[in-house]
């Protein structure tokens, strides 16, 4: 086969990586006891370091949100409680697991394929697998269950710093007191609306975990290599969130 | 005993290694030697599992390595200790916990124990107050000896070193090689040493293995080394400023 004829492959050839990659994640789960300490490592990088900067998105995500959303719809016919029952959905449904994916996919899906790259390009993996340890299961499992259990909590401390800031800005700045947003998202709150964002923020964090440690697991040629690993991890992940995005949303609600 | 049978390995349609065969004695310490390029790593790297050749069998005392589970390829690796090209320390920790890392992870002993197995393997390569520095901390040559100190921390049957002195310079370079031969005699272990420094041959091995072409081109004792006449290895050795003949001149100082 030629060159290019490989090349022409190359998606195909990745997808079947990443799906032999994640097998061997998944049998590895069996070796999670060994591994603990390392879950629990990763849970703090991934989740209580992001926090200060997924609260501080989600403020200002929530604040401009009602800001916006009493600019376009207030009038003297429409009651201003209509501005919390506007924008609570619009952060339990996609501000708030879609603005912290993002910020994630940078912070996080960087930082997991810069890690992973520099231990293949400097044969830290394969000193692992040396000593018989099972890399897959050291490095891939932990930051990839850390993904799926931090995510949902960051997404659930985005929406309430995000209401928080839409209610205080709303409050402040005189478009809308506090007690007409609250009663107005109370009105028309749907339970299954928190159910989706959960399940979104639980399927967001699979796969920039996933996505980032495929990169950087695969990393070649030095610190090139490890650039272009970084780079696609936060790219490919950002990508792959809005489709998984329009696909949960077409399909659930 | 470690048996190649001839094996093959491309990469990209690019073939490295194109049917090598090769056999590794029971305590002995065999150096591959070659050109940078020729291959050697990428077979030392078969020689362990971390590659699978395209066709062709490792056997590790007789269990052929690319036909068993990854379970009993974990197991069979815990036997060997490798000292990769650049140390492979992990630098997220401290020298002391990348010696501790093996013991902590495939041992049940008290941490008491494991610190004082470590100091020990920490004295044999003669570094024993390296402990709570990082890799980042370390010279080349102190990196490489931390890294053999983990090597030799599950006291394995066979020490793999790839490319031991490179980048080094010669006296660094003569303590990594006295240390290979201590270790060789002291813990009685296998050893397979890749380099292209045939100063480290002729003061580590008993045996040499000349890479060419893909294939084993050349194989003997060294003293069968010193008579060698074949055009090819004895432009390799030249090249590494020795002299054929009936000895062989190191450039480098004996140490």
């Amino acid at each position: 086969m030629t060159a290019l004829t490989l090349r022409l492959f190359d998606p195909l050839i990745s997808l079947g990586r990443f799906a032999l990659l994640l097998g061997r994640a998944f049998r590895s789960t069996g070796e999670i006891g060994r591994y603990s300490r390392n879950i629990l490592d990763q849970m703090v990088h991934i989740g209580i370091e992001s926090l200060p900067i997924v609260a501080l998105a989600a403020l200002f995500s929530g604040a401009v949100t009602t800001m916006q959303t009493a600019h376009q719809l207030v009038s003297p016919f429409i009651p201003v409680s209509i501005i919390g029952a506007v924008v609570v959905p619009s952060v339990i449904l996609e501000l708030g697991a879609v603005v912290t994916g993002f910020l994630l996919a940078g912070r996080v899906g960087a930082r997991i394929a810069a890690e992973l790259g520099t231990m293949r390009v400097t044969e830290q993996i394969d000193a692992l697998e040396a000593m018989g340890l099972n890399s897959v299961g050291y490095l891939i499992v932990p930051r990839v269950l850390a993904g799926v259990v931090m995510f949902p909590v960051l997404y659930v401390a985005a929406c309430v710093v995000a209401i928080g800031g839409g209610i205080f800005v709303g409050h402040y700045t005189g478009e809308v007191p506090a007690g007409e947003f609250v009663a107005g998202a109370r009105e028309f709150f749907k339970p299954f609306d928190a159910t989706f964002g959960l399940i979104k923020s639980l399927v967001f964090g699979f796969l920039i975990t996933a996505i980032s440690c495929y990169k950087g697991y695969y990393t070649d040629g030095g610190a090139e290599g490890v650039g272009r690993a970084t780079t696609e991890a936060a790219v490919t992940s950002c990508v792959y969130l809005l489709l998984a995005d329009l696909v949960l949303a077409s399909t659930l609600l | 005993m470690i048996t190649v049978e001839n094996i093959y390995k491309s990469f990209g349609g690019t073939p490295v290694i194109r049917g090598a065969s090769l056999e590794v004695h029971e305590g002995e310490t065999l150096a591959i030697i070659g050109r940078s390029g020729s291959g050697k790593s990428v077979l030392l790297k078969n020689m362990i599992g971390l590659l699978q050749p395209d066709s062709g069998r490792v056997l590790i005392d007789g269990t052929d390595i690319n036909r068993v589970s990854y379970r009993q390829l974990q197991k069979i690796r815990q036997h060997f200790g490798v000292l990769f090209q650049g140390g492979a320390l992990f630098d997220s920790m401290s020298s002391f916990d990348n010696v501790a890392f093996p013991l902590r992870t495939f041992s049940s002993r008290p941490e008491a124990e494991i610190r004082h197995e470590v100091q020990e393997c920490l004295s044999m390569v003669e570094l024993t107050d390296v402990g709570p520095k990082f890799p980042s901390e370390l010279s080349g040559g102190m990196r490489k000896r931390v890294a053999l100190a983990r090597a030799i921390a599950m006291r394995p049957r066979y020490i793999m070193y790839d490319e031991p002195t490179s980048g080094l310079d010669p006296e660094t370079s003569n303590t990594i090689d006295e240390l290979i031969r201590n270790l060789a005699t002291r813990l009685r272990v296998t050893s397979v040493v890749v380099t292209h420094d045939m100063h480290s041959v002729l003061s580590i091995a008993d045996r040499a293995a000349f890479v060419n072409e893909g294939r084993i081109w050349w194989s003997g004792t060294i003293p069968e080394l010193h008579l060698c006449t074949d055009p090819v290895l004895c432009d390799f050795i030249r090249a590494n400023e020795y002299q054929i003949g009936e000895h062989l001149v190191p450039v480098r100082p004996e140490d």
